[in-house]
């Protein structure tokens, strides 16, 4: 079969005020194929491909459906040239069914929702989805989320299809039915377009990688003709060593120690469900789970955040052995009393720093307590300020910029390099490397892998499975609320963790499509 | 007197009625719209400023005046002055992203500030030393009965005896009610206000939905401001009578639920609790303050209990009050 060019992009360029997201990109999709576009996060994958379903216009240059010129100015334009998005962030509304979002924007025809759900289920059946057209949106699963997304677009006739990040979220079990389904669509005709970081995805998957690095387009391979190091080389620009560095723990001993934690949240719903576990000083810890499996809820139990329905955390004392009970302690309390826990929290400008203050006042959010003047003593922050910004490499015009005004990655080695002077002896970080580059993400596994030298005991929770295993030395998967298993990292493989993890999914509440 | 009460509670409820249906509208598109006070202030005297017009016009004499005329020329002037404001409160916070609330409030100052200029400069040139336009001619073109009315006795006085615009405050709410639920521009509507980036994506123009449904809210709500002056306080204009009913029919929207069918009950059972002081003996005037608080009890009762019990079709559309931009990173 020749193939037919379905897109093409010539030369587009895109702004977002000084900061160029896209700079004389060139592309080409056809039929019937996978096309991947791989980056770094940051790369500008996403914005090229807003650009095509019609989020941002592009500056500069041609965008050429079916090899005509096409202007997509709104995203229904790009209906009309039969081009769908799947947003890695859902574009859904809650309160609607299945069906009620489906046919949201269909202007042709009569609103009849019945009929529109005989047609969404001819289309389920036709590439082998699972889905309720009546349920509620908010009543359904990532995975069933997704579901209604690409149906979406299909529903509307697309035939060129974006996916951004689609695996991000789901089990290796839900990608692999999702894969099936993208191959199906390949066979029929389709172009589609896959946008994704995971490097064994784009082997796994795609027919063709179109790799971007800082907005600019580097070039295109046959997936067949490539090499896990090829693509990585295109991504990053130099190569890079892969495996992160693990030294072997240096006498551990246990530090904290959480016997039969269950939590509810406010809905009643159990949230932890009887977690016990021993973290070791001189070791990274790794968690491992589903988003929102309770990892959350567990690092905040352990900082005095959340109120236990039952269970301890002990906190041990390295100089006296001492066991005390961090139960229904405040943070303020568990301070007081000696334990040095320092806890990077996944919602950096939510709970870890103050977006509109600058990196000093920030700072300050540690120590405040310190002063014994009415006044603020500024000097002792802004040197920890002007030390953090010159060890970590923080790109700051200075340290009276609002921390707002950082990027992703420079948030985050505030946050970091604050909670690490505060010489802690518990380090919990919760996904610290989301939405960072390469480079800080190593910077960041090295700051760890100091603590972990220096005997801290480190709590990690991951998303990526391969840093899990290359980082970390115990691994603890954790699925609604359980821990499904704590296996070692060393010895481990993703595929036993990703089984872990959706283990108790099968005997979970609700979906059990994975 | 309970047939008296019933009617009078209709009465009362109608200009509520209309806010909040033309609230509930411009809500579905993720505005809060705290200027409808404001807002049915402007639709009350800009019919009282067509009605004095064509009054005036006709040599104030009732003989001269056409019915049609009489009605349609306040109730166009009605609808006209409060889309304006509802343009103005589109244009701030569609286009502009001011804050919904600060704008809501300037608004709704703004409005009442010019319902009284206009009314002031009205009663010195009607050259009265009362300090109210009475149009009672028009007024009488506006309550005009059914004429089976009165044969059908008690059943007549509650269900056909109300004026027109009565009628008209139903009917609106039962359209709007069927548009938001059963037709394609509902379903769109209703996406806009709650997750405005999921309609825009899906090809729905949400800036012409927010403006759209904020005019038409506006209008609506407009003609409560009408319906109050016209038939509520027979044609009579004093500057400030309208009181906090702007205020109240923003509280019907949250007793309602955001669902016009139950405020069409609502704006009944409201108009009932404000009432229901007249129609208990022996009150005296701190404890008739006391009752005029049951709509607002009533309200927060309301709110208590939607909030525990959490079901999600309960609450407001998700992005109200939220500004919109679709390049935002």
């Amino acid at each position: 079969m020749s193939k037919q060019p379905a897109i093409e992009l010539k030369n587009i360029t895109k702004r977002f005020g000084k900061v160029v997201a896209n700079k004389n990109v060139n592309l080409t999709a056809y039929r019937g194929e996978i096309l991947s576009i791989l980056g770094e996060n940051g790369s500008g994958k996403t914005t090229l491909m807003n650009m095509i379903s019609g989020i941002y216009f592009p500056d500069e240059g041609q965008i050429f459906v079916d090899g005509k010129e096409a202007v997509i100015a709104s995203p229904k334009d790009a209906f009309e040239y039969k081009i769908g998005m799947i947003h890695q962030h859902f574009k859904l509304v809650d309160v609607f069914t299945a069906a009620e979002n489906i046919v949201l924007g269909i202007e042709n025809g009569k609103y009849d929702l019945k009929r529109s759900t005989g047609e969404i289920r001819k289309i389920s059946e036709q590439y082998g989805f699972d889905l309720a057209a009546e349920k509620k949106i908010y009543s359904m699963s990532v995975s069933e989320k997704q579901t209604v997304e690409i149906i979406k677009v299909l529903y509307r006739g697309a035939d060129i299809l974006i996916l951004d990040e689609p695996t991000a979220v789901l089990t290796p079990q839900e990608t692999e039915k999702l894969f099936s389904i993208l191959r199906n669509m390949r066979d029929d005709g389709k172009c589609i377009i896959i946008i994704t970081h995971k490097l064994h995805e784009v082997l796994s998957l795609s027919d063709r990688v179109s790799v971007l690095r800082k907005g600019e387009y580097v070039g295109t391979v046959n997936t067949a003709e490539t090499s896990e190091s090829e693509l990585t080389e295109m991504m990053v620009g130099k190569k890079i060593e892969l495996n992160i560095e693990r030294s072997e723990p240096k006498n551990s001993t246990d530090r904290l120690y959480v016997n039969g934690v269950t939590c509810m949240d406010r809905q009643g719903a159990t949230v932890l469900d009887n977690v016990s576990f021993t973290a070791k000083s001189g070791e990274i810890l790794g968690i491992a789970g589903i988003a929102g499996s309770g990892q959350r809820e567990l690092l905040e139990s352990i900082a005095g955040l959340q109120h236990l329905s039952s269970g301890e955390i002990f906190y041990i004392d390295p100089k006296t052995d001492k066991k005390e009970n961090l139960r229904d302690k405040t943070p303020v309390q568990i301070r007081e009393m000696g334990v040095r826990l320092s806890f990077v929290p996944e919602d950096r400008l939510g709970m870890g720093l103050v977006g509109n203050m600058d990196i000093i006042d920030n700072m300050m959010l540690r120590s405040y307590s310190k002063g014994h003047s009415m006044f603020l003593q500024r000097k002792a922050p802004k040197d920890l300020a002007m030390k953090i910004i010159h060890d970590l490499e923080v790109v700051t015009p200075g340290a009276t910029t609002p921390v707002r005004r950082l990027s992703g990655g420079n948030v985050q080695k505030v946050l970091v390099g604050r909670e690490i002077a505060a010489s802690p002896t518990v380090l919990m970080v919760a996904y610290p490397v989301r939405g960072l580059d390469i480079n800080s993400s190593y910077m960041i596994y090295n700051l760890l892998n100091e603590q972990k030298e220096k005997g801290v005991a480190i709590i990690f929770v991951g998303e990526d499975l391969d840093v899990l295993v290359e980082l970390c030395d115990r691994i603890m998967v954790i699925g609604s609320g359980k821990i499904t298993g704590i296996v070692d990292a060393r010895m481990t493989t993703k595929e036993e963790i990703g089984l872990l993890m959706t283990k108790s999914k099968a005997d979970g509440k609700e979906n059990d499509n994975g | 007197m309970i047939v008296q009460f019933i009617c009078r509670a209709i009465l009362l409820g109608v200009p509520l009625l209309f806010g909040s249906t033309g609230e509930i509208v411009t809500e579905k598109s993720g505005h809060l719209n705290l200027g409808i006070p404001g807002i049915m202030y402007v639709g009350a005297i800009s019919g009282v400023i067509g009605a004095f017009l064509y009054e005036n016009a006709c040599g104030n004499d009732a003989a001269n005046m056409n019915g049609v005329l009489a009605v349609l020329i306040p109730f166009v002037c009605a609808v006209l002055g409060s889309t304006l404001m509802g343009f103005i409160y589109s244009f701030l916070t569609v286009t502009l992203r001011a804050n919904q609330n600060v704008t809501g409030l300037a608004l709704t100052t703004f409005g009442i500030g010019l319902g009284n200029f206009f009314g002031g400069s009205l009663i010195k040139l009607t050259e009265t030393d009362m300090p109210s336009i009475a149009l009672t001619k028009t007024s009488a073109f506006f309550s005009v009965k059914l004429p089976f009315a009165d044969d059908l006795g008690a059943i007549g006085e509650i269900f056909f005896s109300h004026d027109f615009l009565t009628y008209l405050a139903i009917i609106i709410a039962v359209v709007v009610a069927f548009v938001l639920n059963r037709t394609r521009v509902g379903l769109n509507l209703r996406s806009v206000g709650e997750n405005p980036a999921t309609a825009d994506a899906a090809g729905i123009n949400v800036i012409r939905y927010k403006y759209v449904a904020t005019c038409i809210g506006s209008a609506i709500a407009g003609l409560g401001g009408l319906q109050y002056v016209m038939a509520y306080a027979n044609g009579v204009w004093s500057n400030n009578a309208f009181g906090d009913r702007g205020w109240m029919a923003i509280a019907l929207v949250i007793f309602a639920l955001w669902k016009p069918s139950s405020a069409i009950v609502g704006s009944f059972i409201f108009g009932a609790l404000c009432n229901a002081n007249n129609y208990i003996q022996g009150l005296g005037a701190e404890t008739q303050e006391l009752f005029k608080m049951l709509p607002y009890i009533v309200t927060i009762i309301v709110l208590i209990i939607t909030s525990m019990r959490k079901k999600r079709e309960h609450q407001p559309p998700a992005s109200l009050g939220v500004s919109y931009f679709r390049e935002e990173r």
